[in-house]
């Protein structure tokens, strides 16, 4: 079967689609973004979360006819969605971005996604393709929280790193000073077998204390 | 395989009627599992992601009704007043990822003796509401579970809703794994005080092929507590009759040795929760809702 939706701001066409076939599969071997990752393929280890309409799931465990219309966020669109996000958050408080102008409208609502995915802006060349690339995160740089977690340490292996960007940056969308128990929480299905997560801790609480600085 | 993406729930109805072997999926937290471990590759796989009504819920008078597809993590948020042990038992299912996608109708389904919802349904009291093309059914909760893994749904059935009583008393729920996320239950077990009815009642978790009420460990408890007054004099439960409750619900349990952990042990443990469950529950009556519970007390 055809299955088309978005993913990090882009229409996405994927074919021969098997009907069992999962969402990570899609995204992985049919789309060519291998970010998320594939371990357990049962929702246990978090190594494969992407946003679903903006909710963080499993992508192991979504049918990929489930995402039919729907829109997804992978780690390789994590750094677009920040900035777009940041941008939001200057416009709320009365400071449009100074170079697009954009930022007058609202953050993606973090529960249908609405304004998650932008289509090329036209204006920066953002999303065409030409220099950047919001689909695959190529040339666009890092998050904060991908930064936070290259700064503090919190990358050994790396396998688990982008589930755990994706959890805790949705968390850091929500909750901007998370307690040490809602990082915590937010980051329980996300397993390292590395790090013994204390570096991950300290990433995050690094991303907030940034955050919180800008702000 | 077919994938079948129902837009309504009575088109949903409709296929399950015509392909009665068509497995419905929502969250997908145990279908794809099986899929992905090639453990089922079900002829047709129905979609209810699609199917609006499913992930509402609506709060009555005595009950909720509760959409098959809500995810545990909007009953955590939404629902703790009105189902306080339904909205624990959801806070442990799995992690953050999971309980956005999982609800009460796939525990339902999939019908699991180790199901994070079930010990509390049990202990609320619940109807669930079957549909098919024929009509709606509400199967009592207690007549639901029929085995491992089995349910009283027909196989033209689908779960359209779980209506929960409302709680007119404290709840508790609790559940032995080896850390606080990502834990299929060793054993669990649910409580619920009922002070409108002066009853309680017990839901339990993985020690049995399905998920059962410890009834003797109830009426035991309901009428100790009537004999000794203690629903208007409010004085703590007695040891003995903690003691013996406890021994009631172990004494219902048929556990098996498995991977998790032995029969003797959940026996063990299951009436440990139910002794601490009772301690919560009861203190917390004690504490703020035994004046407008108490019947005829001084004004």
């Amino acid at each position: 079967m055809r299955v088309s939706f978005t993913v990090n701001g882009r229409r996405q066409e994927a074919d021969d689609v098997w009907e069992g076939e999962s969402l990570l599969y899609v995204l992985r071997e049919r789309l060519g973004l291998p970010g998320s990752k594939n371990a357990c393929e049962q929702g246990e280890c978090g190594s494969c979360t992407v946003r679903l309409d903006g909710v963080p799931v499993c992508a192991c465990l979504v049918a990929a006819g489930q995402a039919e219309g729907r829109e997804i966020l992978t780690v390789e669109g994590l750094a677009d969605h920040a900035r777009r996000r940041a941008r939001g958050a200057r416009a709320r408080d009365g400071r449009p971005d100074p170079r697009t102008g954009e930022g007058t409208g609202l953050s993606p609502d973090p529960r249908t996604g609405e304004g998650a995915g932008l289509s090329p802006d036209p204006r920066t060349g953002e999303g065409t393709g030409l220099s950047p690339d919001p689909r695959t995160g190529e040339g666009t740089g890092l998050s904060p929280v991908q930064q936070a977690f290259v700064d503090a340490g919190a990358v050994q292996c790396g396998f688990c790193t982008p589930g755990l960007l994706v959890a805790a940056d949705e968390l850091l969308e929500r909750h901007p000073d998370p307690t040490d128990a809602d990082i915590r929480e937010a980051l329980s299905g996300n397993l390292c077998r590395c790090t013994g997560y204390e570096k991950i801790m300290d990433a995050v609480r690094l991303a907030a204390a940034r955050q919180a600085g800008e702000a | 395989m077919d994938f079948l993406r129902p837009a309504s729930w009575e088109e949903a109805l409709a296929v399950k009627a015509e392909h009665p072997s068509a497995v419905p999926i929502a969250g997908g937290t145990d279908v794809m599992v099986e899929i992905n471990f090639g453990h089922r590759r079900p002829e047709y796989l129905m979609d209810l992601n699609r199917i609006g009504d499913l992930y509402a819920w609506e709060v009555g008078e005595d009950t909720v009704r509760l959409g098959a597809g809500v995810p545990y993590a909007h009953v955590m948020e939404h629902l703790r007043a009105e189902l306080p042990g339904l909205a624990l038992a959801s806070h442990t299912v799995a992690s953050p990822q999971i309980r956005n996608r999982g609800g009460v109708g796939g525990n339902l389904g999939t019908a699991s003796p180790a199901g994070d919802a079930h010990p509390a349904l049990l202990a609320a009291g619940a109807e669930v509401e079957a549909q098919s093309v024929r009509g709606t059914r509400m199967i009592p909760i207690d007549a639901f579970y029929t085995g491992v893994k089995r349910n009283a749904l027909a196989p033209d059935e689908l779960i359209r809703a779980v209506h929960v009583r409302k709680a007119d008393g404290p709840q508790q729920y609790a559940k032995v794994g080896t850390r606080n996320a990502m834990v299929i239950a060793v054993c669990a077990f649910g409580l619920a005080l009922h002070p409108a009815t002066r009853t309680v009642r017990t839901g339990i978790g993985s020690a049995a092929p399905t998920p059962i009420r410890a009834r003797a460990a109830e009426e035991f408890l309901t009428a100790a507590l009537e004999e000794g007054g203690f629903w208007d004099n409010g004085r703590p439960v007695p040891p003995s009759v903690a003691g013996q409750f406890a021994r009631l619900c172990s004494a219902a349990c048929t556990p098996i040795d498995d991977v998790r952990g032995t029969a003797g042990y959940r026996r063990h443990a299951v009436g440990v929760l139910a002794r601490r469950t009772l301690a919560w529950t009861w203190e917390s009556y004690r504490g703020t809702a035994r004046t407008a519970h108490r019947k005829g007390g001084a004004a």
